[in-house]
């Protein structure tokens, strides 16, 4: 079938960015309570007032995993405002496969949490 | 027993086509669909005899409560009540237990008693009692499992004592398939004192009821879940307790006299009725009732097991697979035709994603009981439930989709 391409295949059996960021200054945790699933997403954000490195941890599915790990590797180099600006559209668009409506909660919690990490800075 | 191909015929959805492969639908601990008859009764009912009940002297409403007071009747018969007067109608079984938790709660419930409930209830036979050991400062016990996926009825004898109020137990698992042994747990529960509710969503749709042999006190059921349609639910109460319990809303129907600043409430079961009822779909539900009974619960809930069985005959073949019902345990334990299932490697969300590109329907989750999931150490099952329409071919199509899911997740 076409959801499971062989890119989220791939980033889904080999997650990129999947770790703890000991050095993180923003994270935020976020549950999809109808199938359990749970993501944290950690974000570094450089002198330059912009993210340096962004990772995440968690279990879900396949689509979940794969769209929050594939979102991590495109946080770097953006503001926390870009963060909050990114559009759903933009996670369909860098899945690249139909997302069906029972199927947009998965794809979308790591930009949910994402955004809401950018508001949770951790305090030192 | 009966023909499984032939009465999936009565039901019209049953020959959708689903991503382009005729529907398998194996949902049905959920929703069960429903045979023509019932949908006609719907249509009909707007159609010729729609008028308020009880309280018109015109013909459509005389004909209307008859018609609406013929499914009670029907009711208390399909569960061997003493009385139709015993039977509530509701919107849910949840709503059915919100009405025990909110009236036989305020009652009954004092600061130190005790409510017992099991591991393997769903949050709506269990989060209502939550809210009660918060609002009285009540205890809440809980029946655990045991390894065999079985209810561990030894300790649930030390739980109770005479602070014992109320056993509230599942009459059969929507997880697991897990059928408690309720004549023991209520014979158990009567000797402290208790009152035993009974969850029969699940149980009520795939077995016998005889809620005066079983001696529960009370019973719930939801139409949706034996065939009828949504938004109808039952609560079937012993009279003598009925009529202790004070109204759960207040309003319309559910009065004697109303004078400016008090009012006399009516007997039971008009006295939990408050408001127009449901009537179109209560009077559908009739039918549902008469389809079960022509094929009859005892030759479903045997045609339920010999499709569980062959499930895990199939299904146990896979190493990656992992069942979770009592029979793929010890085939000599009575359970329902519901196989949760995990395949290593792959979420249970995938898993049904695949499953609908095959056409076929399941569910994937929690089902509504966290704990125990949380118990069982993983996040979600996939779940298949079976019903009197679906057939052995119907068990080899999710097989096919079984096989895809664990190519792709290789």
């Amino acid at each position: 079938m076409d959801l499971y391409s062989e890119i989220i295949l791939d980033y889904f059996k080999h997650p990129r960015n999947k770790e703890k960021l000991a050095e993180a200054t923003h994270e935020a945790v976020e549950h999809n309570p109808l199938c359990g699933d749970i993501i944290k997403i950690y974000l570094h954000l450089g002198p330059d007032n912009k993210v340096d490195k962004a990772t995440f941890e968690g279990q879900g599915c396949a689509i979940s995993q794969a769209a929050t790990s594939m979102l991590t590797e495109q946080l770097s180099g953006k503001t926390l405002e870009e963060i909050q600006n990114i559009k759903n559209e933009e996670i369909y668009d860098m899945l690249g496969v139909p997302i069906s409506p029972g199927r947009v909660k998965c794809a979308l919690i790591g930009l949910v949490c994402a955004k809401k990490a950018t508001d949770q800075q951790i305090k030192k | 027993m009966f023909d499984s191909k032939q009465i999936k015929t009565a039901f019209p959805i049953l020959k959708r086509q689903i991503n382009g492969k005729s529907l398998v639908y194996l949902d049905n601990a959920s929703t069960t669909q429903k045979p023509q008859s019932v949908i006609d009764a719907i249509s009909n009912y707007y159609q010729d005899h729609n008028a308020n009940i009880h309280r018109g002297i015109h013909t459509l409403s005389e004909e209307a409560t008859d018609a609406y007071e013929q499914t009670r009747t029907h009711v208390a018969r399909f569960i061997n009540a003493e009385s139709p007067d015993e039977v509530v109608f509701t919107r849910n079984t949840t709503e059915a237990i919100n009405l025990i938790a909110y009236t036989f709660g305020e009652t009954e419930i004092f600061p130190g008693d005790e409510i017992i409930v099991s591991q393997i209830e769903h949050h709506s036979n269990l989060v209502p009692w939550q809210y009660l050991r918060q609002k009285k400062q009540a205890q809440l016990k809980v029946i655990l499992l045991k390894e065999d996926l079985t209810l561990d009825l030894v300790k649930y004898r030390e739980l109770l004592s005479p602070k014992t109020k109320l056993v509230c137990i599942t009459g059969m698992s929507n997880v697991l398939g897990t059928i408690p042994d309720l004549k023991i747990i209520i014979e158990e529960a009567h000797k402290v004192g208790a009152k035993v509710l009974v969850d029969g969503a699940q149980s009520a749709a795939h077995l016998p009821t005889d809620v005066q042999e079983l001696n529960c006190d009370f019973f719930t059921l939801s139409a949706h879940k034996m065939l009828g349609p949504t938004g109808i639910g039952v609560l079937y109460g012993k009279k003598e307790l009925l009529n202790k319990l004070p109204p759960f809303n207040y309003g319309g129907s559910m009065i004697k006299t109303v004078d400016q600043f008090e009012s006399e409430f009516a007997d039971t079961p008009a006295k939990f009725e408050a408001g127009t009822p449901n009537i179109a779909d209560t009077v559908a539900f009739k039918k549902a009732l008469e389809f079960l009974e022509e094929i009859g619960l005892k030759n479903i809930f045997e045609h339920d097991t010999q499709l569980l069985d062959y499930a895990i005959e199939r299904f146990k073949k896979y190493p990656e697979v992992k069942l979770f019902n009592p029979r793929a345990i010890n085939s000599q334990i009575k359970a329902g035709g519901v196989l949760s299932f995990t395949v290593e490697g792959s979420h249970p969300h995938d898993i049904a994603s695949i499953f609908n590109a095959e056409g076929v329907a399941i569910r994937s989750g929690h089902h509504c009981v966290e704990p125990l999931m949380k118990h069982l150490n993983i996040p979600a099952t996939a779940r298949m439930s079976f019903y009197l329409y679906n057939t052995e071919e119907d068990v080899e199509r999710a097989e096919k989709a079984l096989k895809e899911v664990i190519k792709i997740f290789k």
